[in-house]
């Protein structure tokens, strides 16, 4: 047992305030490491901690996540830089998206953030040309099959994932931030058009939809697994950007109301205080409505880094296909998906 | 977890948990004479896939810190097998601090015998075999290697044995501490070892590598140089994290290809392969 507080309010007490990591005893520590394994934060809480006197075998467990974060953000920008150097060519906005544009823009949020695939943003009508740059340049499907394919291309907001035959990385390309089918519709054109140069010649979402996207990434899409990591990137985003700039604020509000993404928006800023104590405006410095839920989903994990609450888990795993479709929608994609289960694939 | 076992082997510190009392006795009679783990590094756990394998033919599934989806869970009888694959399983995909060799060690007057191989090729026996002719036995399975230093850094676990080799180990070392004898595993039979009280004492000393042996059991004994290039791929391909190392991975292992001696053995039997690399040793 890991005592009275759970070892992720504790991980995100120490990410929140490094100060406390200096009182921590050895069963603490081991249950820290272990959560923030689970919850893949354990390099970001290791650049948290940077230099406060601990225990010697953790000091060398944080090197070593320090030095894979390192090595994460070397191979992800490198992974962006190809994709720069296979779309030249056609002369369009290559946004990047997520863990890679942290990196690239060198925020907060990317320092020891884990970075998996590179997911980048281009305008919906360059999507083919798109394409066939990338299958020219190496990159193939990563899941070949019928039925996926024309559900990823009539109802997704990217294609269906490509991997490159000699990196072994997978990119997804987005032409919007969720699904078609999904309640909210952002205005992905926007995100395109106002977003930032990066030195590399790629670009970044301008500082407001970093955050819309995050905040819809985790509350309007997908079932919360990695919830904390993924609120932690809202955390670290908020915090540098309300830092440069005094107007922040207002022009959030007037971006997520453009996004119709209010709801998602005002409940990350509600969780992410929760959790984070971070700074936001006094109406989302409290939870309120559903939250709770939601906190405690974020929660459901011991201190052996075990999923635990199996039914609230289970319950997020159906909103997440409740939000993503319309009811009809979902049965026949559910039917289908299970059809395929039981009758194998001829091959 | 109910039940748990702290264990350090050299600089990796592991703790295992488990459902089940038996699994950890079992490691804990392994592992007896290992030092506590103060903090772990990797956390392995003993329990069924799901609520009714507890108790309906108990299975164990391969789980911990890090798990891939395919590892198929293990019945309850091979508790022991599954432990020690999480463990290998955590160090293989998480352990950064050193470059991993998928290979034994043997050490003497401080310097160090890298032994490598595929699966088959006799290293644990051949490992264990020197360690009875006044080798200290350093690792099987993982070899550290510390990028910066280059030194090779005992990990001394358990050693596997398997099939037709647990009679000949046991034939020459009786007196040995040896783990339940497992059948039908998916590796055939194996039968866990536990190190000599020489090497578990030894843990935190490291050596400096003297020679890469590449032996294959079979043939008659005979042996080869082998050059650097050959001895390059052959070790990136038994590494499970030198890319995950980038440049300094790529330094070291391009030292030790360059700058060891690399050597091929075959071998019949294991008195002719200890009298290869005893031969091999002076003549270096």
């Amino acid at each position: 047992m890991a005592g009275a507080v759970s070892g992720v309010r504790a991980l995100a007490g120490v990410l929140a305030d490094p100060a406390r990591a200096a009182r921590l005893d050895a069963q603490q520590w081991t249950t820290l490491l272990t959560v923030a394994r689970a919850e893949q934060l354990l390099s970001a809480l290791a650049m948290r901690v940077d230099g406060i006197a601990v225990p010697a075998p953790v000091g060398a467990i944080l090197s070593d996540a320090r030095a894979i974060a390192q090595e994460a953000r070397r191979a992800a920008l490198w992974e962006a830089e190809v994709v720069r150097r296979a779309l030249l060519p056609l002369g369009e906005r290559v946004v990047l998206l997520k863990g890679t544009a942290f990196a690239a823009g060198g925020l907060l949020a990317g320092q020891g953030r884990l970075i998996g695939d590179l997911d980048i943003l281009v305008a919906r009508a360059a999507l083919p040309r798109v394409e066939a740059a990338l299958l020219a340049a190496g990159w193939a499907w990563a899941k070949p099959d019928a039925y996926d394919d024309a559900y990823y291309r009539r109802w997704m907001h990217e294609l269906p994932p490509l991997i490159h035959r000699d990196r072994d990385r997978l990119l997804d390309v987005h032409h919007t931030i969720l699904p078609i089918t999904a309640r909210i519709t952002p205005d992905a054109a926007a995100i395109v058009a106002d977003a930032i140069p990066l030195s590399t010649g790629l670009w970044m979402p301008c500082p407001e939809d970093m955050v819309i996207h995050a905040a819809l990434h985790l509350f309007a899409d997908g079932d919360l697994s990695g919830g904390l990591r993924n609120l932690w990137d809202i955390d670290r985003l908020l915090r540098e950007f309300t830092d440069d700039r005094g107007d922040f604020w207002a022009r959030l509000a007037a971006r997520t109301a453009r996004h119709g993404a209010a709801r998602p928006l005002q409940r990350a800023l509600r969780l992410s205080a929760h959790f984070f104590g971070t700074p936001v405006p006094a109406e989302s410095a409290r939870l309120r409505g559903g939250d709770a839920w939601f906190a405690r989903r974020l929660l459901a994990r011991d201190g052996w880094g075990r999923a635990t609450r199996p039914a609230t888990r289970l319950a997020f795993y159906v909103r997440s296909h409740w939000i993503r479709m319309p009811a009809p929608l979902l049965a026949r994609h559910l039917a289908i998906k299970m059809w395929k289960r039981v009758v194998p694939a001829r091959s | 977890m109910r039940h748990r076992l702290h264990v350090r082997v050299g600089p990796i510190g592991f703790r295992i948990g488990s459902v089940w009392r038996r699994p950890i006795e079992q490691l804990a009679m392994l592992y007896a004479g290992y030092p506590a783990a103060e903090v772990p590094d990797f956390t392995v756990r003993l329990a069924p896939p799901s609520a009714w394998r507890r108790v309906v033919r108990p299975t164990v599934a391969l789980a911990g810190d890090l798990t891939l989806p395919e590892a198929a869970p293990l019945p309850l009888a091979q508790a022991v097998l599954a432990a020690e694959m999480a463990m290998n399983l955590q160090v293989a995909l998480g352990h950064r601090r050193h470059l991993l060799l998928h290979a034994a060690a043997v050490e003497r007057d401080g310097r160090a015998i890298i032994i490598t191989g595929e699966s088959g090729a006799g290293k644990s026996t051949l490992a264990t075999m020197l360690a009875t002719q006044g080798w200290r036995f350093m690792a099987d399975e993982f070899v550290l290697i510390d990028p910066v230093l280059g030194e090779v850094h005992p990990f001394p676990r358990p050693i596997s044995l398997k099939n037709a080799a647990i009679a000949a180990v046991t034939a020459r070392c009786p007196d040995r501490r040896f783990g339940p004898l497992l059948t039908a595993t998916p590796k055939g039979t194996v039968r866990h070892l536990a190190p000599d009280a020489r090497a578990v004492a030894a843990m935190d000393r490291a050596a400096r590598p003297a020679m890469i042996l590449f032996p294959r059991f079979g043939a008659a004994p005979a042996w080869r140089a082998v050059g650097a290039g050959e001895a390059f791929v052959r070790l990136t391909q038994s590494s499970t994290n030198y890319v995950a190392l980038g440049e300094a991975g790529f330094d070291r292992m391009t030292r030790l290809a360059r700058d060891l001696p690399r050597i091929a053995i075959d071998y019949p039997d294991t008195d002719a392969a200890i009298e290869l690399v005893e031969g091999l040793w002076r003549a270096l």
